[in-house]
Formats: structure tokens, sequence, C-alpha cells
């Protein structure tokens, strides 16, 4: 097994479990930090292919995660702040609990 | 693959797995910051200082607090004795071991990926900070923006709701 | 000969690590640069506390440890011996493992930091291509620590303490890290020793350090004053208000483990210091030219130990703050003048040589602050406060 290899192999892992914790917990804020393993993995898989592939001195790879680190960022204080409303509403952070719509 | 990749992909990997399957929730922010800290440094071992350093200063520094503090506000951290996973489960980690098996079927089998290693490629900060101002400008810019909107839109879905409306 | 004693520490490591076999050599460098920074700013820690409660002692007209030791100066070694055989004692509803993992997860990035700090010619651990931002990543990770320490406790002062302390952190770090953008903007490397070499040099006896130009001059001041909030250091030791929180996030630490937040407090007190002083006070050149003869390390921990006793000073004489005014003052003080400061610098840096930048640049971080100042106080009755002695 190469070095990139390991890598992709070890960043498919990653957003494998994001992926289960994501669909099968049942609080809110666990499913926010399966999908930031998600995005992480993707994140390996850039520097690993920015380190081991074809790139001519470009700092391309690089530039994908600096930007991907700050939408996730975004992401995780938008996303917390719709459960803390969530919460607020409907007095739990469970996602089975949030059936309707209608508030 | 080196020694050092192994371990720390080990303790990613295992930590990334606790903080999916704990049944305490602060616990389980905790073990996703171990995860951040772990890939920090797998970044390290990869030539990407800067990023490395990024993602220890923008995850462990800020988005692990976020998540803690979240926890704290919606009394997720008292342990109960429901389930901790939805009904259904099975399917979500059934899709998960699927989505595994094929990618790294895929990673192993595949004929494009480079053999050998190439040569470790040297970026400063400084061509980092060059390209930020001019290749890349338009992005930053965006990403200035959606900070900017996700900042206020943050605080105004948070903010508690005032007396007489719902 | 002054080169050598200048050099004298690189090149006894070099010595050193030059006795052992090539594979070892990454090692043994790495062990020798850690030995040395534990050693000497332990024994700087050591001293300090000491210092500190002297010097309290002095500003509030009483004399301060002096039993042990010529003039109580070696007080630190009873206190260590006593933080060392005290009971070692858990709360019994303590989340154990986080409990006990907090005091280390606080320890080590603050020593990590120090790996980036010139504290003196060739002398940094490591020469990081990001320094400064492999120093902030390390500061930040503590915040995580103080949250460990206070939410394992389970105990409702601690929780409070650790809330505030994460809060007030979070909102210091803004200012912080936007003070020394300045000096990034100006030196365009985020290398600790390339900030450290763009300082050196003289105009005519005085040195060419940044807190000698206008917006330096007010980044030093707003980085001090966020340095001193982000380590929890009075006036701005809300998290640990003993009137009011017991001791805040380690309220239920004993023994040693209350010892190493001691420790680790102080060793973040003196990187944060470290890295003012590289930042804006030149490093380890010399204040004057005609003193360059004398080791470059001893410039550094003169102006390391000057700024400590400015914080002991402030510490002795400014009251704490509400918790409302320091949110406040980061928020709506702190903030935009870091902001304005950047544009003074941008100015400073376009407008080239001449007097008309010294000008342009004063009226710009003098103007806003004036302004701030007013409309910050407009609404408060601020007058003059009369005290009544007990005669």
């Amino acid at each position: 097994m190469t070095p990139l290899q390991g890598c992709l192999l070890l960043s498919a892992l990653l957003f494998a479990v994001g992926f289960a914790g994501a669909v099968s917990r049942r609080n809110a804020i666990l499913a926010l930090i399966g999908i930031e393993l998600m995005l992480n993995a993707a994140n390996l898989n850039f520097i690993a292919f920015w380190r081991y592939g074809e790139h001519g001195g470009g700092t391309g790879g690089l530039m994908f995660v600096v930007f991907a680190i700050a939408v996730a960022a975004a992401e995780a204080a938008v996303g917390l702040a719709l459960i803390i409303a969530l919460y607020r509403h409907l007095k739990t952070a469970n996602l089975d609990e949030v059936k309707g719509l209608k508030g | 693959m080196s020694p050092v990749f192994i371990i720390l992909a080990l303790v990613t990997f295992m930590a990334a797995a606790a903080a999916m399957t704990l049944r305490h929730l602060v616990h389980c922010a905790l073990a996703m910051a171990v995860s951040f800290v772990g890939l920090a440094a797998i970044y390290l071992q990869l030539n990407a200082q800067f990023v490395g350093f990024a993602q220890v200063l923008v995850y462990v520094g800020a988005v692990a607090i976020l998540i803690v503090f979240a926890i704290l506000l919606t009394r997720s951290g008292e342990v109960s004795n429901d389930s901790i996973v939805a009904p259904g489960w099975v399917w979500g980690v059934g899709m998960a071991v699927v989505i595994f098996a094929v990618i790294g079927w895929a990673v192993l089998n595949s004929p494009g990926l480079p053999v050998e290693a190439a040569e470790a490629p040297e970026v400063t900060v400084r061509q980092i900070g060059n390209d930020l101002m001019t290749r890349y400008v338009v992005p930053l810019e965006v990403v200035g923006c959606l900070l900017t909107a996700a900042l206020i839109g943050a605080v105004v879905i948070a903010l508690r709701d005032r007396e007489g409306e719902p | 000969m002054l080169e050598t004693l200048d050099q004298i520490f690189v090149s006894m490591k070099h010595w050193a690590v030059g006795l052992f076999p090539d594979m070892l050599q990454p090692l043994v460098s790495g062990a020798l640069s850690v030995a040395a920074i534990i050693g000497v700013f332990g024994a700087l820690f050591a001293v300090t506390t000491i210092f500190e409660r002297k010097g309290l002692g002095r500003i509030q007209n009483r004399p301060g440890p002096n039993r042990v030791g010529p003039g109580g100066f070696l007080q630190f070694l009873p206190d260590g011996i006593k933080a060392l055989i005290k009971e070692d004692f858990v709360p019994q509803a303590a989340d154990k493992v986080v409990h006990f993992l907090a005091p280390v997860v606080f320890l080590i990035p603050v020593l990590l930091a120090y790996a980036v700090l010139p504290v003196g010619r060739n002398m940094s651990a490591v020469d990081f291509d990001a320094g400064i931002l492999f120093f902030f990543a390390a500061g930040a990770s503590t915040e995580l620590a103080v949250f460990m320490a206070g939410w394992s406790s389970r105990n409702k002062y601690s929780l409070l303490g650790a809330l505030r302390a994460i809060a007030q952190m979070i909102s210091y770090e803004i200012p912080l890290i936007l003070a020394s953008v300045t000096v990034i903007m100006m030196v365009g490397s985020l290398n600790l020793n390339a900030i450290v070499q763009a300082q050196e040099g003289y105009h005519w006896v005085l040195p060419r350090w940044f807190v000698l130009t206008p917006w330096g001059f007010a980044g030093f001041f707003l980085f001090f004053i966020a340095a001193m909030a982000e380590s929890n250091r009075s006036p701005f030791d809300l998290p640990e208000a003993e009137s009011e929180l017991v001791a805040g996030y380690f309220t239920e630490y004993s023994g040693f483990k209350f010892a190493l937040f001691f420790i680790a407090e102080y060793f973040g007190m003196f990187a944060v210091s470290g890295l003012a002083i590289t930042l804006f006070l030149g490093g380890w050149n010399a204040p004057l030219s005609f003193l360059t003869w004398v080791p470059s390390y001893v410039w550094f921990f003169v102006k390391l130990i000057s700024l400590i006793f400015l914080f002991i000073w402030v510490r002795g004489t400014v009251p704490r703050l509400r918790m409302d005014q320091l949110m406040n003052f980061a928020w709506k003080f702190m903030l935009p003048m870091a902001l304005i400061n950047i544009v003074a610098a941008a100015v400073w840096h376009y407008m080239g040589g001449g007097w008309t930048r010294w000008l342009v640049c004063t009226l710009l971080v003098v103007g806003p602050y004036v302004m701030l100042g007013q409309a910050l106080l407009e609404h408060k009755q601020v007058s003059r406060r009369t005290y009544r002695f007990a005669d």
C-alpha cells in the first residue's frame, strides 16, 4: 500500500464513521459532529492528493482546504444556532422528536 | 506508510469512532477534538504546515468550544436512559459500511493513482498569501461574505424570541 | 569573544548533539531544547511567584513573605513541597478521566508555544515558517482544557468559572490576533525569527522596534491588554474571582493538579509576554546601539522580567472589572481600535518616508481613541470618587 492509498483509506474510514454517526444518532449535535467528520475526511483527500499527486508546485489543494475550513466554521456556527433555536422551541434536541414543520 | 502515519491514523480513527459511539455528549465532543488534532498532525506529516495549524486554531479553538457550549445550552449533557440511536439505525450503519467498502475497493484497485511518492512540495506561507490575494481573490471575498452572513445569521437565529411572539 | 558569549548556548548544544550517533541527533537536539526551556522558564516561574508576592506586599504596604531564606526569597521551596505532598482530592461525582486529563491538556499546549519563541540570536527551538500561527493554535487549545476542568468537576462554581473564562478568552483572542496582524503585514512573514530580524538596526542610537511607531505603540498596548485577559490576570481575573466563584474552574483541584494549573497560568503569561517582546519590543535586540555587546538572550530576559513587573504592578493597582464591562470593553473598544490600527499600519506602509506619515498615523490612532472613549462614556456618570477612610 502506498502512502497515498493509506491517506485515502483513512479518509474513507473517517467519512464512513461520520456518515454512520450523522444518520443514526438521535441527538442533533452529534449529527453535526458527524458532518464535520465527513468534511474533514474530504479535506484529508485534498491534502493527500496535493502532496502525492501531480501538482506542479501549485497551492490548489491547500487553498481548497483553507476555504473548506472557513466554510465548515460558518456551517458549525449556523447549525448550532439552529439547534439552540430548536431546543428553545420544542425543548428537545433529539432529531426523531422533531416531526412537524408547523411551529 | 511510515509508522508515524499509522499511529496517527489509528488515533484519529479511534477518536472519530469514539465521538460517534460514546453515550455522553461532552465526551463525544472531546473525542472529536482529539480526532481533529490527529488530523492536523497528519497534515503536518504531509508537509501542509499552514493548514495543520489553521485546523487546530479553527476546530479545537472554535468549533469544539461552540459544540460544547451548544451541548450545555440544550441540556444534552445529561445522560438519559433512552436509546442513543435513532430507530432504523441499522440502515444507516449498513449504508456507511457499503460506502467504505466501495471507496476502499476503488482506492485499492484504481490504476490511475501515482505509485511512488512524489517530491515533497515546498509551499511557503508567503506563496499561500500571494495566491490568496491574486488567483483566489474571488473565493476569498466570497468566504468573507459567507462568514459575515453566518455571523449575523447565527446571532439572529439564536436570539431569544421577544415576548408576545410565539 | 563577545560573539562566542552571545552564541555560547548554541555552540554548547551543537557540541553536545555531536557526541551522539547520527540517528539519535534530532532526538537529542529536541530533548536538549525542551530541557532548556523547562529548566529556564521553570526557574523563572519560581522566582516570579516570590517576586509577585513581595511586590504585591510592597504595593499594599505589608512586608509579604519574609521568613524562609534571605528576605523570604526561598518561599517557593516550601510552597512547592506543600503542593507535592498535599492530598490529591477528587470529588465523588466528578468525571474521573476528564478531571485527571484537564491539567495535563492545559499545560502541554502552553509548553508547546515556547518552541517557536526566539529567546536569543539563533535560539529558537523550532523555526516554523508559520510560527505565529503555531503559537496562536497552541494558545487556542487551552480553552478546551479550561472547559474540561470546569465541566468535569460537577460543581456550579467550576462550571461558571469555566464558561466565564472561555467567553473571556475567545473575546480577547480576536484583538490579540488583530493587534499582531499589523506586525505581520509590515514584516510580510509569519516567522518569528524574521519578525525579530526586521527590527534590527538603529536610527542614530534609537532602535527600530515597532513599538516606536504610532501603529506599533497602539498595537503593543492592545496586545498587552488582551494578553492580560488571555492569561486571566487581574484586572481580568473574573474566571477565578475569589469573592464570587471560590476559585473558578480549578475550585475542585488540589495538590499537584492545582499546582499544574498554577504553573500553566504563569507559563502562559511568560509565553504571551515573550510574543509581545518578539512582535513589538524588538525580540532579543539591544535597546540602544552602543549596548549591542551584551548577549542577545540577556536582553530577551531583561525585557521579559520588565513585562512581568508590569503585570504585577497592574495586578496590585487596578480593581477587577465586572463581567459586562469586560465584554463591552473587548467588543466595543478593543476590536474597533485593533481594526483601525490595521488601517493605520497600512497607511504607514504606503506613505513612504518623511514626517507626514508620523502625523497622519498618529492622528489615525489618537482620533478614534478619543472619539470611542467619549462615545462609550457618554451615558455614564463618571465623577471623582470620594473615598471614605476609617479614621
